[in-house]
C-alpha cells in the first residue's frame, strides 16, 4: 500500500476567517484505497480541511491535487469526491430512492442505469426495502446509510466522511465502524474520515493525521502514532500517559542520558529509527513519557531494574477490565498505572495509603522535544 | 373550564391545597390560575366584545332590510344586488383584485429574492441595507403616500393608459411596501435551514441553479405561499397609499369604500365591505395556515 | 453565510431586481419629497427648488407646532389605553390552557386582519347617537329607573326624566377610541410572546417571598416584560401617529392631526414643498422614537432573560 501513488496531494494548504488561520499551512498526501483519519480536538479545523477537499472552501494559500490534478478552479460539483455530510443532509421532501439517484439524474445518467445502479448502492448499504420511504419516517442510523449510499453511488475517487458517526448512540455506532470499513474494503474507493474520537480512528484507519489548531501535528499508522508520538500534544491527545520533565544530559546516537525531574538519572537506549535524527541535543529540556499499561506494579520487596520508583497509593479508579492506580511518588509526582483485572480476587489487591513499588522497561520511555 | 391546568406546571395545585381541591369537584384556585379569576375572565369577554361588535353589526347590517342600519327590518340580500349593479363598485374591485393579483407575482419574487440574498451572503453595509429594506415598512404609511403620489407625478407617469397598464403605478407602489413583508416571512423559514442540504446537492453534482430549483425552493415553498397571501392581502387591503397614488378613473375597493362612507353611510358599503372582510379573512387564515405549516416541518435536517 | 466575494454572479443575480425595485420605486420617491421640502410652490402645480428652509419655519409655527402636539399626545394616549388593556389580555391567553391558546390567539387576531378602513367605519354604528353603545346605557338608565320605582323612590324623578344619548361621535374621545380599535392587537401579541416566555417560578417565588399579586405584577412581570411593551408602544405609536382617515372618519372639526394636514396640501391645497416637509418632520419623529426604542432596549438588555 505504502509504494500506490497519492491520490489527493495537500500542499501548503491554509484557510483563513479574517484573522483566525483554521487550517495552517497543512501538507498531507492520502494514498489510493487507504483509510484516512483527520483526529483532533473540536475547533481544530478538521470540517474545514475537508470542506476544502470536497471544494466548499477555497484555500488560501496553497493547493490541493486529486488524481493529480489541481482542483484550485474546479467546483464542488465537478469534483471527482463525494461527502457524506454531519448531519447526513438527506434531502427531506425526496423518497429514499430520490435521494440516491439524485447526484446521478443532475449528472444526466441514462434513467436504466440509474435505477440499476440505485438499487445495488442500496443493497450495498441494505436498504432495499427502504426505498420508498420519506427520511422521516427513517431511524438515525438508516438516514446514515442513505447518506452513504447517495455519496458511494456516484462511484466517487474519494469518499468524505464528516464525522459520520457522531450523531448515532454507542451501539449502533460500534456497528457502523464495523460496517464502514466493510464497505471500504468491498468498494475499494479511498475513505477520508474526520473524527474527533480517537478510538474510532484507532480502530477504523489505515492513516491517522493528528490536527492541533489548525496544523497537522503527526501522520502515521495507528499502532506508530500510539506507540510513537511525535510530540506531547500527541502523546496526551491519545490514549492516557504519564508525563515528565527532563533534560538530556548526554547523547550518543540514539542513547540518550536524560535527568529527570524527581526521578532521577536514566540512561535511554535508542527506541526507534526516527530517535536517531531527532534533532534533540545535550542539555536540552524534553518530555519524558511512559504509557500507564506499560508501567509495572509491585509490592513485595524492591525488585531489580533501571527504573524502579516508590510511592503512595492516593487512588484507584476501576474499569471493569482494569484499575488505574494512582501513585504518589516519594517526589510528590504522581503516576498512573494500569492494572488488568485477570482474575475475579485481583480488585481488592491493591489498597489507598499502601505503599508499592512500580518500574517500566527503559525501551517503553518516549523522549518527547515538542 | 377545564379541571387544573396541567400544561403550566405552576398552576397545578400546592401540595396544601391539593387536599382541599381532591374533595370538590374543582380544584381550589392556585396561585397563578388567572385564567380562572372572575375579573380577568370579565376584562377578556368584554375586550372581545368590543372586538367583535363593530365588525358583526357591519356584517349583519348588510343583511338588513333597512336603509336605516338601526333595527333588525329583515333578512335579504338586496343591498349585495345593489352593490353587484353597482358599475363604479365592481370596476373598484376589479381594480383591486388585478393589482392585488399582479403586485402578489412580482413581490413574491422579488421577496424570496431578498430573502434567500440575505441569508446566503455577508457583505459590507449589509446592516445598512437590511434597515433600507425594513423602511418601507416602519415608516408612516402616509409618508410613502405622499412620496408616491409626487413620484409619479414629477416622473410624468401616464395615467391615461389602457385598463391594466393604467393600474400601473398603484401596483408599483404595492409591491415596494409588500415585498419586504414577503422578504421576512421567507426568511424566517430559511432560519431553519441546514446549509449541509444545498451542500449536498453541489456535492452530488448539482450547479447552483439547480440546487437552487431541486433543494432551496421545495424547502421554502410553504414560507414562500404564506409570504404571497399575505402580500396579496396586503394588496387588497391597502388604503392609504393607493388613496394618495389613484387616478380618478383608477379607484380601488377600499378607496370606494372611503368615499362611499364619507359620502353617506349605506348598506351597500356595508355589502361591499364584508365581501372585502371574507376574502381577506380567508386569504390571512390560509397565510396562517401555511405559516404553521413552515414551522411543523422544521428545519428538514438529515 | 458566505462572503458576497465567493460568487459575486448569485450575489448579483439576487439581489440586483429588489434593490433596483427599492432604489427606484422606494428611496428615489422618498428623496424626491425630501428635496420637495426645500422647494416654494410657484402656481398651481410648479415647485422651484430653492433650497428654503421657509417650509421647515411654517411647519414649526405654533400653529402647527400644536398640531405636531396633539398628534403625539392623541397617538400616546391611545398607546397607553392599548398598554393597560393589553396586559391582562395578553395574560390572561398566556395563562390559559394550552388547548385554548390557539382559539384565543385567533379570536384576538381576526379582527386584526380586516381592512382597517371598515373597521374604523364599523365603529360609526356602535358609536354614533342612535347606535348600539347608547342603546345599551338606555337600557341600564330604564332598569335603574325601573328598579328605583319599585323602591318607591319616584322613577324619573331621581336620575333625570329621559336618557340623553351621549355624543361619541365627531369628537377626540371618538379618535382616541379609533386608534386603540385599529391597533390594539399590535400590543397584545408582542406582550402576549413575553408573558408566554416569562418563566412562571419568577411569580412563583415573588408570591413565596411575601408580594401580594399586585406587588409581583408591577416588581416581576412588567420588568421581565418590558421589551413586550416597548415592541408594542412602538408599533402602536407609529402608525397612530401617520392616521389620517380615522380622524377623518370620527373626528370632529379640532380632531386634526398631522396626517390629515399633510393629506391636505397633497390632495387640495396643494402646496406640496409644506406638505413634503411635515411629512419628513413626521418621519423624523418616527425616527426618534425608533432611536429612542433601541436606546432604552440597549439599556435593559440586562434584564432580559
Ligand atoms: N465560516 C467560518 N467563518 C469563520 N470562522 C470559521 C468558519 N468555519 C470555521 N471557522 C473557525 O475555524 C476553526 C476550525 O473550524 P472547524 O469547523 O474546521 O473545526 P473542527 O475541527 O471541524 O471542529 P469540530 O470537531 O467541533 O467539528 C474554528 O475555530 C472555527 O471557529
Ligand atoms: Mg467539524
Amino acid at each position: 500500500m505504502t509504494d500506490s501513488p497519492p491520490i489527493i496531494s495537500v500542499q501548503g494548504v491554509s484557510k483563513r476567517f479574517g484573522n483566525v488561520a483554521a487550517v495552517d499551512t497543512v501538507s498531507l498526501e492520502i494514498r489510493q484505497n487507504e483509510f484516512f483519519a483527520l483526529l483532533g480536538p473540536s475547533g481544530c479545523g478538521k470540517t474545514t480541511l475537508l470542506r476544502m477537499l470536497a471544494g466548499f472552501e477555497t484555500p488560501s494559500e496553497g493547493e490541493i491535487l486529486i488524481d493529480g490534478q489541481d482542483m484550485t478552479d474546479v467546483p464542488p460539483n465537478r469534483r471527482p469526491v463525494n461527502m457524506v455530510f454531519q448531519s447526513y443532509a438527506v434531502f427531506p421532501h425526496m423518497s429514499v430512492f430520490d435521494n440516491v439517484a439524485y447526484g446521478l439524474r443532475v449528472t444526466k445518467t441514462p434513467p436504466g442505469d440509474i435505477a440499476q445502479r440505485v438499487q445495488e448502492a442500496l443493497h450495498m448499504v441494505q436498504l432495499s426495502e427502504q426505498a420508498e420511504r420519506r427520511p422521516d419516517q427513517l431511524s438515525g442510523g438508516q438516514r446514515q446509510r442513505v447518506a452513504l449510499a447517495r455519496a458511494l453511488v456516484k462511484r466517487p475517487k474519494v469518499l468524505l466522511l464528516d464525522e459520520p458517526l457522531s450523531a448515532l448512540d454507542a451501539k449502533l455506532r460500534e456497528a457502523m465502524q464495523l460496517e464502514l470499513v466493510r464497505l471500504q474494503t468491498t468498494v475499494g474507493i479511498t475513505f477520508v474520515i474526520v473524527t474527533h474520537d480517537q478510538h474510532e480512528a484507532l480502530s477504523m484507519a489505515n492513516r491517522i493525521a493528528v490536527m492541533e489548531s489548525g496544523r497537522v501535528q503527526q501522520v502515521a499508522r495507528p499502532a506508530e502514532l500510539y506507540e510513537f508520538p511525535n510530540s506531547r500534544f500527541v502523546a496526551d491527545f491519545i490514549g492516557k500517559m504519564n508525563l515528565f520533565q527532563g533534560r538530556v544530559v548526554e547523547r550518543q546516537g540514539a542513547e540518550m542520558t536524560v535527568d529527570i525531574e524527581g526521578l532521577g538519572r536514566l540512561v535511554l537506549p535508542g527506541q526507534d529509527k526516527s530517535a536517531e535524527t531527532r534533532p534533540v541535543s545535550e542539555g536540552q529540556e524534553v518530555g519524558v513519557a511512559v504509557r500507564p499499561e506499560k508501567v509495572k506494579i509491585h509490592r513485595d520487596a524492591m525488585p531489580a531494574g533501571p527504573i524502579v520508583l516508590r510511592g503512595q497509593v492516593r487512588e484507584v479508579a476501576y474499569y471493569g477490565d482494569t484499575s488505574h492506580v494512582f501513585l504518589r511518588l516519594d517526589s510528590g509526582q504522581v503516576i498512573s498505572a494500569n492494572l488488568r483485572n485477570d482474575s475475579r480476587t485481583s480488585d481488592p489487591s491493591v489498597k489507598i495509603g499502601e505503599d508499592l513499588w512500580c518500574s517500566w522497561e527503559p525501551q517503553d520511555t518516549l523522549i518527547l522535544d515538542r | 373550564m377545564p379541571q387544573s391546568n396541567t400544561s403550566t406546571p405552576a398552576a397545578r395545585p400546592t401540595s396544601l391545597e391539593s387536599g382541599v381541591g381532591r374533595a370538590r369537584r374543582r380544584p381550589a384556585l392556585g396561585p397563578l390560575d388567572y385564567t380562572r379569576r372572575w375579573w380577568l375572565r370579565l376584562i377578556v369577554a368584554l375586550t372581545f366584545l368590543l372586538l367583535y361588535a363593530p365588525i358583526l353589526t357591519l356584517v349583519a347590517f348588510s343583511f338588513n332590510d333597512s336603509r336605516r342600519n338601526i333595527v333588525w327590518r329583515g333578512f335579504t340580500f338586496k343591498y349585495y344586488e345593489k352593490a353587484w349593479n353597482n358599475d363604479s363598485l365592481i370596476d373598484a374591485f376589479a381594480n383591486s383584485l388585478s393589482i392585488a393579483v399582479i403586485s402578489t407575482v412580482i413581490s413574491t419574487i422579488l421577496g424570496v429574492l431578498v430573502a434567500i440574498f440575505l441569508w446566503r451572503f455577508r457583505f459590507p453595509g449589509k446592516a445598512v441595507y437590511e434597515g433600507f429594506m425594513a423602511l418601507p415598512i416602519v415608516i408612516p404609511e402616509i409618508c410613502m403616500g405622499v412620496a408616491m403620489m409626487a413620484f409619479f407625478a414629477r416622473v410624468g407617469w401616464p395615467n391615461d393608459l389602457p385598463w391594466p397598464l393604467s393600474l400601473s403605478s398603484i401596483t408599483i407602489a404595492h409591491i415596494a411596501f409588500s415585498f419586504p413583508f414577503v422578504a421576512i416571512i421567507v426568511r424566517a423559514r430559511l432560519v431553519g435551514f441546514n446549509r449541509e442540504l444545498e451542500d449536498a446537492a453541489k456535492d452530488l453534482g448539482a450547479s447552483e441553479w439547480r440546487t437552487m430549483c431541486d433543494i432551496v425552493l421545495p424547502y421554502l415553498k410553504p414560507g414562500i405561499v404564506a409570504g404571497a397571501l399575505i402580500a396579496f392581502t396586503l394588496s387588497l387591503d391597502d388604503f392609504v397609499i393607493t388613496f394618495f397614488t389613484a387616478g380618478p378613473k383608477t379607484i380601488t375597493l377600499p378607496v370606494k369604500i372611503f368615499s362611499m362612507v364619507r359620502f353617506s353611510v349605506t348598506p351597500e358599503v356595508n355589502a361591499a365591505s364584508t365581501v372585502l372582510i371574507l376574502i381577506t379573512v380567508i386569504a390571512t387564515a390560509l397565510a396562517m395556515r401555511f405559516q404553521a405549516l413552515a414551522r411543523g416541518t422544521k428545519d428538514g435536517r438529515g | 453565510m458566505d462572503s458576497w466575494r465567493k460568487n459575486p454572479l448569485v450575489f448579483w443575480v439576487l439581489n440586483l431586481s429588489p434593490s433596483a425595485w427599492l432604489i427606484l420605486f422606494f428611496i428615489v420617491p422618498l428623496t424626491l419629497v425630501w428635496v420637495l421640502s426645500f422647494g416654494e410652490k410657484r402656481g398651481l402645480l410648479e415647485v422651484a427648488i430653492t433650497g428654503t428652509f421657509d417650509n421647515y419655519a411654517r411647519a414649526l409655527q405654533p400653529l402647527y407646532l400644536e398640531i405636531f402636539w396633539k398628534s403625539i399626545w392623541m397617538a400616546g394616549l391611545a398607546t397607553i389605553a392599548c398598554l393597560i388593556a393589553g396586559y391582562p389580555v395578553a395574560f390572561a391567553i398566556a395563562f390559559a390552557p394550552d388547548r385554548w391558546k390557539p382559539f384565543l390567539l385567533l379570536a384576538l387576531m381576526v379582527p386584526f386582519w380586516i381592512n382597517i378602513l371598515i373597521r374604523t367605519y364599523a365603529l360609526i354604528a356602535v358609536f354614533r347617537t342612535r347606535g348600539y353603545v347608547n342603546f345599551t346605557l338606555e337600557w341600564f338608565w330604564d332598569q335603574a329607573n325601573g328598579l328605583l320605582t319599585l323602591l318607591g323612590l319616584g322613577g324619573y324623578q331621581l336620575i333625570g326624566a329621559r336618557y340623553e344619548p351621549l355624543e361619541l361621535l365627531y369628537n377626540n374621545f371618538a379618535v382616541n377610541m379609533g386608534i386603540v380599535y385599529a391597533f390594539f392587537p399590535f400590543m397584545v401579541l408582542p406582550l402576549y410572546a413575553n408573558i408566554e416566555k416569562l418563566d412562571r417560578s419568577y411569580m412563583e417565588a415573588s408570591l413565596d417571598l411575601g408580594a401580594g399579586h399586585w406587588r409581583t405584577f408591577f416588581s416581576v412581570v412588567f420588568p421581565l416584560t418590558w421589551h413586550g411593551a416597548l415592541s408594542g408602544i412602538i408599533i402602536v405609536f407609529i402608525p397612530a401617529l401617520g392616521a389620517f382617515f380615522i380622524p377623518d372618519l370620527l373626528g370632529g372639526t379640532d380632531s386634526q392631526l398631522i396626517g390629515n394636514v399633510i393629506e391636505r396640501q397633497f390632495k387640495s391645497a396643494n402646496d406640496w414643498p409644506f406638505g413634503a416637509a411635515l411629512s419628513f418632520l413626521l418621519m423624523y419623529i418616527t425616527f426618534g422614537a425608533l432611536a429612542l426604542r433601541a436606546l432604552v432596549a440597549g439599556r435593559n438588555r440586562g434584564l432580559d432573560v
